[in-house]
């Protein structure tokens, strides 16, 4: 059963259409991740889900009940916040007990379920503590915490790991997602980060402009990306587009080049004709040493190009060249031991099965 | 937000060498005392008085030391000194005025903070426009509303009554208790009140619950300004009050007007000085809560 739908909503502040006709399901249990450039309405829809901001038109149904309306606490719903919003003049016990006392649980039920929940996060040490006396990844537990005693039908996360530092966000990734795994609940989850989305996220929605793009499973959404912003938007370093022409042959030309023809797979050239301008997209990391055949031996085929290093950035784990192929800007990702220096001209093989064209007015994926 | 953060004031006297070290700090302070003396003179003069029988008074002028010195004129102050032909001193007026101030300090007070509160996290279409009427009130001079006063407390039966000047001071309050819980609550984080309305929580759980444990700071404020703005108020006692029902500030006007032509300038000093005890009271206790009070959320 469909424990979120969306129906056709759009939110307008004055004259302001920022979210168009958003349409949007979840299933039970579900890790659904709502991603997309700041201003792209994905908090909004957070917003509207959560009861905290109104609906323009359209209908949000929870386990299939209509909740346009609906106040905020009679929506079932529990939400952590990109701030924490811990109440500060409560002790950690407090916060999570506000709520079932809003609601009226009886004295012994609380501390039961306070108990079983900090026992669950590792939080029993700081349930007598203040808010500003815990750390950023305490009060990200707690904040939890708070969220958990509540056991609704839909957890709401605003981007809750944004405050964090780089080490602590990444452990609280995967307490985040042993935590759904755990407690098997539907979550709405939004982020800026796409690597966030990527690891978390059973499906993500990709917004820009308030216009839903995209919303598939990580890995549709990184090898079958719609168009060229969600192509753009999910992946780090961000995939490659050049200007080409298809070729007689139904290859790919790189303009300004050689005119030498990247041989396409038979499964991606239905719909094109020869002359036809296209964006040639290519993910940094789906360059290697020709060598490799890397290609080859799933069976499919390889463009070899040539290109020029103007820039090296070794980040340890891979090294990125910034690189001009055919005089286009062309970002390469790189085994750290393939000793590139700036100036060199290095041969590399595509991995053509990988690409994606996109037609250069609609920038739709052709 | 509320916590208190000690932190070090800079401190720009506190470098270079020992000689400019020295000549800069006593240059200040020099200044300082220099100022202080000014300021704190006058009071000691009546201070002084207070303990000088009247004759020597008389005899040296105002401002000797004192050769005699006596407490009793602070008890004739307080009780037996004759005003108006009852001879009770300034404590019924003295009590008059704690009745006025402290309901009118509680009430402005608390309308402030549920009206700060709905300002600033229960906005509604024209709450900027209501805000801006409300403030007007602090640029409004007070004799303009005495008219407008004289009619509603005789419509309501409360004039020369106390009743009538704690509503008085209630709602001409109002402006800047609601100006100052206003912006102070702005700092306060909507995402509390979000959570808070997530977790069920309604407007009175909420104000209760989250807002008003983070206000004591603003509490200390409007309670400091509206209880010594209120004990200091003249116009209104001595235009809207006669006899028995005057604030003290009012009433000792009638020592100078007492009509025997003998003025008693010791007990009418150490009755001055017991109308300024309690608003010099209250600052020395709070003062410093109000200073922080007052610059809290201008620097974040």
């Amino acid at each position: 059963m469909s424990s979120l739908v969306i129906n056709d909503l759009r939110k307008s502040f004055g004259g302001v259409e920022v979210l168009k006709n958003i349409n949007l399901s979840a299933e039970s249990g579900e890790f659904i991740a709502l991603v997309g450039p700041s201003g792209c309405g994905k908090s909004t829809l957070l917003a509207m889900i959560a009861g905290l901001e109104s609906v323009t038109s359209g209908e949000i149904r929870i386990e299939g009940r209509l909740i346009n309306n609906e106040a905020p606490k009679n929506r079932d719903i529990a939400m952590v916040f990109q701030s924490y919003a811990l109440y500060p003049t409560m002790t950690v016990r407090d916060n999570m007990s506000f709520g079932m006392e809003s609601r009226r649980v009886p004295k012994a039920e609380q501390a039961e379920t306070i108990a079983r929940v900090a026992a669950l996060l590792q939080i029993e040490p700081l349930l007598g503590r203040k808010p500003s006396q815990l750390s950023g990844g305490q009060r990200q537990r707690v904040a939890m915490g708070r969220a958990l005693v509540r056991d609704p039908k839909l957890f709401l996360f605003d981007e809750p790991l944004s405050n964090l530092d780089a080490k602590l966000r990444i452990e609280m990734r995967s307490e985040i997602k042993k935590l759904h795994q755990n407690v098997a609940k539907t979550m709405v989850y939004v982020t800026h980060d796409q690597i966030e989305a990527m690891t978390l996220a059973s499906r993500i929605a990709v917004m820009f402009k308030g216009i839903l793009q995209q919303y598939d499973t990580p890995q549709n959404i990184y090898e079958r990306p719609v168009n060229k912003f969600v192509a753009g938007f999910m992946g780090s370093p961000t995939m490659n587009f050049l200007d080409a022409t298809i070729s007689p042959d139904l290859g790919v030309i790189v303009d300004g080049g050689d005119g030498k023809v990247l041989p396409l797979q038979d499964g991606q050239i239905a719909g094109l004709v020869a002359g036809q301008k296209v964006v040639f997209g290519v993910r940094p990391e789906h360059f290697s040493p020709v060598e490799e055949k890397r290609a080859e031996r799933k069976g499919g085929r390889s463009g070899v190009v040539s290109v020029k290093v103007d820039m090296v950035e070794p980040t340890g784990a891979e090294t990125i060249l910034m690189t001009k192929l055919a005089g286009q800007d062309v970002v390469v990702s790189c085994e750290p031991d393939d000793m590139h220096a700036v100036g060199d001209e290095v041969t590399l093989a595509i991995d053509m099965t990988k690409i994606c064209l996109f037609d250069p007015k609609t920038e739709a994926r052709l | 937000m509320a916590d208190v953060i000690a932190h070090h004031e800079f401190d720009p006297l506190s470098t270079g060498s020992p000689r400019r070290r020295i000549l800069s700090k006593s240059a200040v302070y020099a200044l300082l005392i220099v100022f202080a003396v000014c300021y704190l003179l006058p009071l000691l003069i009546i201070f002084l008085n207070t303990l000088r029988p009247l004759q020597e008074i008389v005899r040296t002028g105002f401002i000797a030391w004192p050769h005699e010195v006596s407490a009793q004129y602070w008890g004739e102050a307080w009780g037996s000194f004759c005003i108006g032909g009852t001879c009770e001193g300034v404590s019924r007026f003295f009590k008059n005025s704690l009745m006025m101030a402290i309901p009118a300090t509680v009430f402005s007070t608390a309308i402030g903070l549920v009206n700060g509160y709905i300002l600033s996290k229960w906005r509604f279409r024209g709450a900027d426009a209501l805000f801006g009427l409300v403030t007007l009130g602090v640029f409004l001079p007070a004799q303009m509303t005495l008219l407008p006063w004289a009619f509603v407390l005789g419509k309501l039966g409360l004039s020369n009554s106390i009743a009538g000047l704690v509503l008085i001071h209630t709602v001409q309050g109002i402006s800047f208790t609601t100006l100052f819980c206003r912006n102070y609550f702005l700092n306060v984080p909507d995402d509390l009140i979000k959570a808070a309305r997530i977790d069920g929580a309604g407007f009175w759980r909420i104000f209760r619950r989250i807002i008003l444990p983070l206000s004591p700071p603003i509490i200390i404020v409007t309670v400091i300004w509206q209880f010594t703005g209120i004990w200091n108020e003249f116009l209104f006692g001595a235009v809207f009050t006669s006899g028995d029902h005057q604030p003290i500030t009012s009433a000792i006007v009638a020592f100078s007007g007492s009509g025997t032509g003998e003025r008693h300038y010791n007990v009418e000093a150490a009755a001055v000085i017991m109308a300024a005890l309690p608003p010099l009271f209250i600052y020395l206790v709070g003062g410093k809560y109000f200073v922080r009070g007052l610059t809290q959320g201008a620097v974040k």
